[in-house]
């Protein structure tokens, strides 16, 4: 047998057990076999010592070849070994996907503090400044400087809690529009500002009204503030809390801090303006209340009305969360049912 | 106040429905309340003639009555009314009728009678009691002797009509009459009104010789009276008790009617006396003396303030003025002379009155917001007339005139100008004029300037952005352009405080806990427990509503440990809560607090819920400290952050609460709620933290920076030892850090055991230290170096054994 057809025989051999082989202790065991130092390849190689010179490369060229041939083949075996393996595990680590995640601790911000963030990030976007100030305030802030002095008629309509004569729990966050006001430098820029904040009414608790709720006073005093700023400005934040498809109408209304007063109302959500119960009927939800700054709350602050002027509006988020969500208790905030609380959780 | 459509009708040319007119006036001029037509949801209710009334046989109190309906024939209907007489007009309501509350009538049997309808009481077809006429509160109500049987009754009582609800604001006082109301429409519909002007025929006597006024006129700057005699006290004629009771007022006779219905046309409250009941022919205006009682028309008693008006008479108060009338001298069966008061009372004195003796009345109610001074004489000679058409009266001659002081009309200076930059449109001098103008305003234009005189009557306009109002609602809102502010640019920006109070609440939020907002007014106990200001003092309510809301909070766990309270009371075991918000603490001496910014949380149960592949754990210490350590790394406040045994907070348990500390300085503190207080909050085993916000947000912070990650490998070395069981980890973290040698990078607590292996008044606590070289690779024996002199270390401070 001449050393071409041995290698020849080898190779067919070599290629058919390596075909067979089962696992990947088998494919060694070939590899070593029929590759290692002591293996029939080697031999073959041996004997081309005594082959014609020219006849050498030729057969060494062969021989390389068979190796590289059965190599590949070995390789590619035990990959495939290996690949069925692994398949072999993988299939037995399937899980029931439809198995629920593992719970996490996760916590959310209060319905109120979203429609309070919300809106300030819409007013910061506007330019303007968000200021808190104590809730335990002056009559003189919360009251006076309002344009509601002691014996005003006004007064009745929102009751108070006094602690002392002239010290009360603000019943509204405008006192910081006055506490503003006396401090703003107007030739640095025009005074735009809101101020969210809780406030305090002397009214019983039940579904409709809380002795603490929420507001937040808007403000904004330059020299050419018209009352179409504030009709636009009213209007932005109804787009920006309900959506752009709902308008904003205004009606005449009665405010001691501001002149002209207004009242307004926004598209009901309900029913889209065509009328409904929770509109009774009018197609429009009343929302805020708003005005051009009163002349005498300007001049008490020490600004001269004649040359200033703005608008104010005051907006009540727990009215708007009640409004926009539906629920039917005020209660429903300040009790922190963890099932209320966690309701308002989408952020997409 | 409910106004009728149809008598506004009668002097606007209005071609507008009633829905329509209450819409226009709520976006122009006040709120509308309702807009209600009587006779809506009621049907076949029609006049029946009683023509005989027999007793039922079986029934002490059930009539059989044979009523003629306008049918062929009369309809036998049984009727349990005590007033029910034969030859009366009364309210049928037939067989398929509806009556109020949507009831439906059948015909029927009562005790084996055959009954073809329904014998009415007003209330039965809705009338609200209160405006039912006295005779007639307890059975049926007898109509008209005029009235047709079988027609409908809708418009015998006027209840075709509709009534619009005005809800008036405080500064418009003149929307509380027919006639300010007529004004207002005249001007927003661009129409003509001409108001009725009285006139009065004079008969008797001189009213000098006969009546004697004397007023504080600081108290009544107007105050006149009329004397009408001989009057004839009767029922008003239907067409006035229609107005009344339309109005939400009830009839009550002749004279008392009218005097209600010239206050609903023009908003001057009037009052009638009972002339001959007064002692003597002196009538003063004065406050009331110390002392002084007086019986109002109620047959209420009320102890006098010095500070009310009284009306009264030689002897005694007679009436509270602008309020209500005294009974001794009021109209009665017995009357036949009326002295008529119409007058301007100090708005102030009036509202304090009605507070103080709980009387708001429509008097009280109009002379609170200022009644029209240019027309006292006019309401008063209408009510006096109306005595003579209606009640035979002979009008005295004169008025007497206590006080009469006419205000001067406010003059107000207007620019086009200013009109146009304020509401930001682009009226017209004519347009601006010409709304003035129909509002009853005199306008007198030069230019650009506007001079604008405004009637007595519009005492609620003053200045000239009262005139924009009036201009802006004339014109319109939905007419003003929509625009939004112009000028020089302002910066909108978050303060650093703002932004770091927003970042704490993300972070507890991220690490599982949920926004609360509690009340901030609580109970004397729960304001003073938790207290970290243990000098602060209570701050009261003046006058709270209850006890759970009477105090300002000191503390903001209660307010948490309420909340979880209450669920736990609806069986949500598993609640973490945070809060943001202010503690207020009161300085002795000073009547208002500290507003100082707080973060607390409370957790109970679980704080993250078991699963099929995680078990049920519940919180502890450890875990509440996880998350308070997470925060306030976060918040990267500078300096050492330190946990130290409290045991003397009464309201926490003694061997699981810390204070935390910041470079040293306390914060706040954590840890488990005290077990018996737990219990008065029933609710289980809480964890909570109380942090001073502000003291956080005042403190230095770290900057975010980068640190080179060394490329070098770090080498670790474990050492586990037994310690006494008063050595704290804290102890042996800082002696390994002081000791640990320039390589050492951080030290981490892998274990800490006190089980049966470990000796009593022993515990075991095992560490990983973890040894770096920044710049070089670092050489075994370096460290094992190091190593050695902080296990001897350990041996020699803290009595360390190494296992
Ligand atoms: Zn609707």
């Amino acid at each position: 047998m001449s050393l071409k057809d041995r290698l020849t025989e080898l190779r067919q051999k070599g290629l058919t057990d390596i075909q067979q082989s089962g696992d990947l202790k088998d494919v060694n065991q070939i590899r070593v076999s029929l590759l290692g130092k002591k293996g029939p390849i080697t031999e073959v190689l041996r004997g081309m010592r005594d082959l014609d010179a020219s006849e050498r490369p030729k057969v060494g060229a062969f021989a390389n070849e068979v190796r590289d041939d059965l190599t590949n083949a070995l390789t590619k075996r035990r990959e495939e070994l290996e690949n069925a393996v692994l398949n072999a595990r993988l299939a037995k680590e399937a899980l029931d996907v439809t198995l629920p995640g593992t719970p996490v601790a996760k916590g959310e911000p209060h319905v109120i503090q979203q429609i309070i963030d919300q809106i300030e990030d819409l007013f910061l976007g506007m330019g303007y400044q968000v200021l808190s100030g104590p809730e335990v305030e002056e009559d003189k802030y919360n009251f006076e400087m309002m344009n509601l002095p002691k014996n005003h008629p006004a007064r009745d309509m929102q009751d108070t809690f006094y602690i002392t004569k002239e010290i009360l729990m603000r019943t509204q966050t405008s006192p910081m529009q006055a506490r503003t006001l006396e401090k703003h430098d107007f030739s640095q820029g025009p005074l735009k500002m809101i101020s969210p904040g809780v406030v305090y009414r002397r009214d019983t608790d039940d579904p409709t009204h809380s002795h603490q709720f929420h507001q937040v006073e808007g403000l904004v005093i330059d020299k050419h503030i018209t009352m179409a700023d504030l009709k636009g400005t009213l209007q932005v934040l109804a787009h920006e809390l309900f959506g752009d498809k709902f308008d904003v109408r205004l009606r005449p209304s009665y405010f001691p801090f501001t002149e002209p007063s207004v009242e307004a109302d926004i598209t009901c959500f309900n029913c889209g303006g065509k009328g409904c119960n929770v509109c009774k009927n009018t197609g429009w939800i009343e929302v805020l209340g708003a005005g051009m700054v009163h002349p005498n709350v300007l001049k008490m602050a020490g600004v001269d009305p004649d040359v200033y002027g703005g608008f104010a509006f005051g907006v009540g988020p727990d009215r708007f969360a009640m409004l926009k969500y539906g629920v039917d208790d005020i209660r429903n905030f300040y009790l922190n049912d963890v099932r209320f609380l966690t309701q308002f959780t989408k952020k997409g | 106040m409910k106004i009728s459509y149809n008598w506004i009708k009668e002097y606007l040319d209005l071609d507008v429905s009633a829905v329509d007119l209450a819409e226009k006036i709520e976006r122009t001029s006040v709120e509308v309340d309702s807009v209600v037509k009587p006779s809506d949801g009621l049907k076949k209710i029609v006049v029946g003639h009683v023509l005989s009334v027999k007793a039922h046989p079986d029934s002490d109190h059930l009539h059989i009555c044979e009523i003629d309906v306008g049918d062929d024939e009369p309809s036998q209907i049984v009727c349990g009314a005590p007033n029910i007489a034969e030859g009366q007009n009364v309210i049928v309501a037939l067989p398929g009728s509806r009556i109020a509350d949507n009831v439906k009538i059948k015909r029927s049997k009562m005790r084996g009678v055959e009954s073809d309808g329904m014998v009415c009481a007003l209330q039965e077809i809705g009338f609200p009691e209160e405006v039912v006429p006295k005779a007639y509160v307890d059975g049926i109500y007898v109509l008209p002797a005029d009235a047709q049987p079988g027609s409908p009754v809708f418009d015998i009582l006027g209840m075709n009509d509709s009534l619009i609800d005005l809800d008036v604001t405080p500064n418009r006082g003149d929307m509380l009459s027919l006639n300010g109301t007529l004004r207002d429409l005249a001007a927003i519909y661009d129409r003509p009104v001409t108001l009725d002007t009285p006139h009065v025929t004079e008969a008797g006597e001189a009213i000098d010789s006969q009546l004697s006024l004397h007023v504080d006129d600081s108290l009544s700057p107007q105050y006149r009276m009329r004397l009408v005699r001989d009057i004839k006290l009767a029922p008003s004629p239907m067409w006035l008790q229609v107005h009344l009771w339309n109005a939400g007022l009830r009839p009550i006779n002749n004279v008392v009617d009218i005097t209600n219905y010239i206050m609903l046309k023009y908003g001057q409250p009037l009052h009638a006396f009972d002339y001959d009941k007064f002692s003597g022919q002196d009538v003063y205006v004065r406050t009331a003396k110390a002392g002084e009682t007086l019986t109002t028309l109620d047959e209420n008693d009320h102890e006098l303030d010095p500070t009310d008006i009284v009306i009264a008479d030689s002897q005694a108060p007679i009436a509270l003025a602008g309020v209500m009338g005294g009974l001794s001298t009021a109209i009665s069966d017995q009357t036949v002379t009326v002295a008529i008061e119409a007058a301007v009372f100090e708005h102030d004195h009036i509202r304090k009155a009605a507070q103080r003796h709980h009387l708001h009345t429509d008097a009280s109610q109009r002379f609170e917001r200022g009644v029209n001074q240019a027309g006292v004489q006019d309401a008063l000679d209408a009510a006096a007339q109306m005595l003579n058409d209606l009640a035979a009266g002979t009008v005295q001659t004169g008025t007497a005139v206590g006080s009469n002081h006419q205000p001067e009309a406010a003059v107000i200076p207007l620019t086009l100008t200013h009109v146009n930059a304020v509401l930001g449109t682009d009226l017209t001098m004519d347009q601006v004029s010409h709304i003035l103008e129909t509002l009853g305003f005199t306008v007198k234009v030069a230019g650009d300037d506007l001079t604008v005189t405004v009637p007595i009557r519009r005492n609620d306009i003053h200045i000239p952005a009262d005139l924009l109002e009036e201009i802006a609602r004339i014109y319109g809102y939905d007419n003003l352009p929509v625009t939004l502010p112009t000028g020089r640019m302002t910066q909108g920006r978050l303060t650093p405080a703002q932004r770091l109070m927003r970042a704490t609440r993300k972070s507890l939020e991220g690490l599982g806990l949920n926004q609360a907002i509690s009340y901030a007014l609580t109970t004397e106990d729960k304001a003073q427990m938790f207290l970290t200001h243990p000098d602060s003092q209570l701050t009261k309510l003046a006058w709270p509503m209850s006890v759970d809301h009477a105090v300002l909070r000191m503390n903001m766990v209660t307010g948490l440990l309420d909340d979880i309270a209450y669920n736990t009371a609806r069986k949500v075991k598993d609640v973490a809560l945070y809060e943001q918000g202010r503690v207020f603490y009161r300085q002795e001496g000073q009547d208002r607090p500290a507003e100082e910014e707080h973060i607390a949380g409370a957790i109970t149960g679980q704080l993250v819920p078991a699963a099929w592949n995680q078990p049920a754990q519940d919180v502890d210490f450890y875990q509440l400290k996880g998350i308070v350590a997470a925060y306030l790394q976060d918040m990267a406040v500078k300096g050492d952050v330190t946990y130290e045994p409290n045991t003397e907070m009464p309201e926490m348990h003694p061997g699981r609460t810390a204070d935390i500390l910041i470079h040293g300085h306390k914060i706040g503190f954590m840890g488990q709620v005290h077990p018996t207080i737990a219990k008065r909050f029933k609710i289980g085993a809480t964890y909570v933290f109380d942090l001073n916000l502000q003291a956080i947000i005042d403190m230095p912070k770290q900057e975010n920076q980068y640190d080179v990650i060394s490329r070098y490998p770090a080498i670790t070395r474990d050492i586990a030892m037994l310690v006494a069981d008063d050595v704290t980890n804290e102890q042996v973290v800082a002696l390994i850090e002081r000791r640990g040698g320039a390589y050492l990078q951080s030290v981490k607590l892998f274990d800490v055991y006190d089980g049966v292996k470990v000796p009593k008044g022993k515990k075991s606590l095992a560490y990983t230290l973890t040894y770096q070289d920044k710049h070089a690779t670092l050489v075994d024996d370096a460290v094992t170096q190091a190593f050695e002199k902080v296990t001897k270390r350990l041996q020699d401070e803290l009595d360390a054994e190494i296992r």
